[in-house]
């Protein structure tokens, strides 16, 4: 019996893999620390839906900055003979009602949206991070009043404020002034984000220790509590950048945005309306190009939410 | 809960008149002269001139002006337009159609983006859920004028099943489309929202315990996962109200309907600010008032909220 056993036991032996003192020691943490970004970047790699709409944005941003390399013809040469006209070699999408090339107005459309929406997003960005951190950490009576007034130009509904404001600067419009008319009403909800991830994150034992150690409040502000804000920050503004291109074209629709001398999405939309029951082409060249502007954007933001969000992270 | 609500509507006052001053400042400092502009090519008399800028306060300073429009307001008195009539009059028009407009959109997105969320949210990953969410994504980025213009040439003209457009006094029947209009962004809005929420939720403790209780499939889903998906959607639900009933000129210029929309529009190229600030003073208050409604309602929804 006592054989036996001794035969069985024998299979129960693991190999000893002890590893040395030396070994534990020398165990590679030289490589990069996996900070919220860096994984957040690893996440994004493997995701179709991020590589869909990087492509559709690097492509509407280079027509947007060199429209010539699509089109050699100009927006503005337009033959009434061609009003309405089919699409033929050359003019894939066709003609408008003033004998324009849609497919060029469509190229060159491209600039003052992309234009508009980007610098609105980091002027609200710029804007709203500031009285947001500015409210978050002073805290008090600053605060306080800088949440009302946060409060009164979130009431008022953009587009209505959007209207009033351009309004004032009838005759005068321009990109620059769209872009100012837009951030005006529009940083609000960045600066209620960052007040919040501020207020959140300034009592955490991080920020206690970096200021018992002597940093000075705004080289905390700016090194522990602000990267901490930065991800919703960067998700809201990804979306935004959408819904200032589409604030823009409703403004133009209007007739109160970029003037009709600027070749532009909406305008060129608002102009479609009148063709419409003849060619809807007219009208579905611009509204597609702009619509297809708007979701690689929202896209976008999706992909870099899904990444940064540590609730789904690991599946 | 009662001082939480006094409370509340004491924070109600600074953004009141912080709102109508801003409103107000913007509507005066608009170029061009609103009186110049009344006698139209002819000109208006001196004298009359005098005395309509004297009747609108016009001749005065820009603060005595709001402080004597204010003072109209807390006596419910909003002022008469440049063409005579009463400001209430003129609200008293147009609220009622557009707040028609703004419930059917409430409703449209409540009741189908719930739905279609809570299904997606369910079976998330299935053919049922990447259809919602791209019809989503498409929604929010195809302007709301271009649906409404492809809506109404395909449905009211093509093919003729509802009115093409609403004009004055509208009935139900013909508010449905541009109802849908107004709604859609939003629907798209509630739609991923409650996908997610509910696919969140989905996985939480609570969900697994309701579960190895027994409880049947429907009551677990009803009571447990959507009553707490709710909460995000039915805030963005009351916040919604506001900015439906504001961003409402659009749609109604698409459709000729006769509210505040269209109201505001004529008023602002007018520069009259009597109309301007009461029609927007009116929407911010409908807008605090819809969102204290929604911070009440939280504790309908989830126990945990208590107002001290």
């Amino acid at each position: 019996m006592p054989e036996i056993a001794r035969k069985h036991q024998e299979h129960f032996f693991a190999e000893v893999d002890e590893t040395g003192l030396g070994a534990v020691d020398a165990v590679a943490d030289s490589g990069a620390p996996s900070t919220l970004w860096s994984e957040a970047w690893h996440k994004l790699r493997r995701r179709p839906l991020f590589w869909i709409s990087a492509g559709l944005i690097a492509l509407v941003v280079i027509v947007a900055v060199f429209p010539g390399m699509f089109t050699s013809q100009s927006p503005r040469y337009c033959l009434l003979e061609n009003s309405l006209g089919d699409g033929r070699a050359g003019h894939p999408f066709g003609f408008d009602r003033q004998g324009c090339d849609i497919y060029t107005r469509v190229i060159y459309g491209a600039r003052p949206s992309v234009l508009v929406g980007v610098l609105t997003t980091i002027a609200v960005t710029i804007l709203g991070t500031a009285i947001g951190a500015f409210a978050g950490s002073v805290g008090g009576w600053v605060d306080s009043i800088l949440s009302r007034i946060t409060d009164i130009f979130f009431a008022i509904p953009l587009v209505l404020a959007a209207i009033v404001m351009m309004q004032m600067f009838s005759g005068r419009r321009g990109i620059l002034t769209v872009v100012l008319v837009m951030t005006a009403f529009g940083w609000t909800s960045i600066a209620r984000i960052t007040r919040g991830s501020v207020m959140g994150v300034k009592n955490n034992d991080y920020v206690t220790a970096a200021r018992s150690l002597g940093m000075s409040g705004n080289s905390i502000l700016l090194r522990h509590v602000l990267p901490n804000a930065a991800a919703p920050i960067i998700v809201y503004a990804t979306v935004a950048l959408g819904t200032f291109i589409v604030l823009e074209a409703t403004l133009s629709f209007l007739g109160i945005g970029l003037p009709p001398a600027v070749v532009s999405w909406g305008g060129d939309i608002n102009t479609a309306q009148a063709s419409l029951r003849v060619r809807p082409e007219v009208l579905f060249y611009p509204a597609g190009a702009l619509a297809l502007t708007v979701l690689s954007f929202i896209m976008m933001g999706d992909a870099v939410r899904d990444a940064l969000d540590p609730k789904v992270r690991g599946r | 809960m009662l001082w939480y609500i006094g409370r509340r509507l004491l924070q109600l006052v600074p953004v009141f008149l912080g709102a109508t001053l801003l409103i107000y400042f913007m509507v005066f400092s608009l170029p061009g002269d609103p009186v110049a502009a009344l006698g139209g090519e002819r000109g208006l008399q001196p004298a009359v001139a005098e005395q309509i800028r004297q009747q609108y306060n016009l001749d005065k300073p820009f603060f005595v002006q709001y402080l004597l429009y204010l003072k109209g307001i807390l006596t419910f008195d909003f002022g008469i337009t440049f063409s005579g009539r009463d400001v209430m009059d003129v609200m008293r028009e147009a609220f009622p159609v557009t707040f028609k407009l703004a419930i059917m959109a409430l409703v449209f997105e409540a009741v189908f983006g719930i739905a279609v969320g809570l299904v997606a949210g369910l079976r998330q990953g299935g053919i049922f859920d990447a259809t919602a969410l791209l019809t989503s994504l498409f929604v929010i980025a195809v302007p709301t004028f271009v649906i409404g213009f492809v809506l109404q040439f395909v449905i009211g003209v093509k093919l003729g099943w509802l009115p093409a457009t609403a004009g004055s006094d509208p009935d139900l029947r013909s508010l449905l489309m541009p109802g849908v209009v107004l709604g859609a962004v939003s629907f798209a809005y509630v739609l991923r929202l409650t996908r997610t929420s509910v696919a969140e939720n989905l996985g939480a403790d609570y969900v697994r315990t309701a579960r190895a209780k027994g409880l049947s499939r429907g009551r677990v889903t009803t009571v447990h996962v959507l009553r707490n998906s709710l909460i995000p959607v039915v805030t963005f639900l009351g916040a919604d109200l506001g900015a439906l009933m504001g961003g409402a000129i659009i749609t109604e210029g698409i459709f000729n309907i006769n509210g505040v929309g269209g109201t505001l529009f004529r008023a602002i190229q007018a520069g009259e600010s009597a109309t301007v600030v009461s029609l927007t003073t009116v929407l911010v208050i409908i807008y605090i008032f819809a969102n204290l409604l929604v911070d009440l309602l939280y504790a309908l929804l989830d126990p945990r909220i208590r107002y001290a």
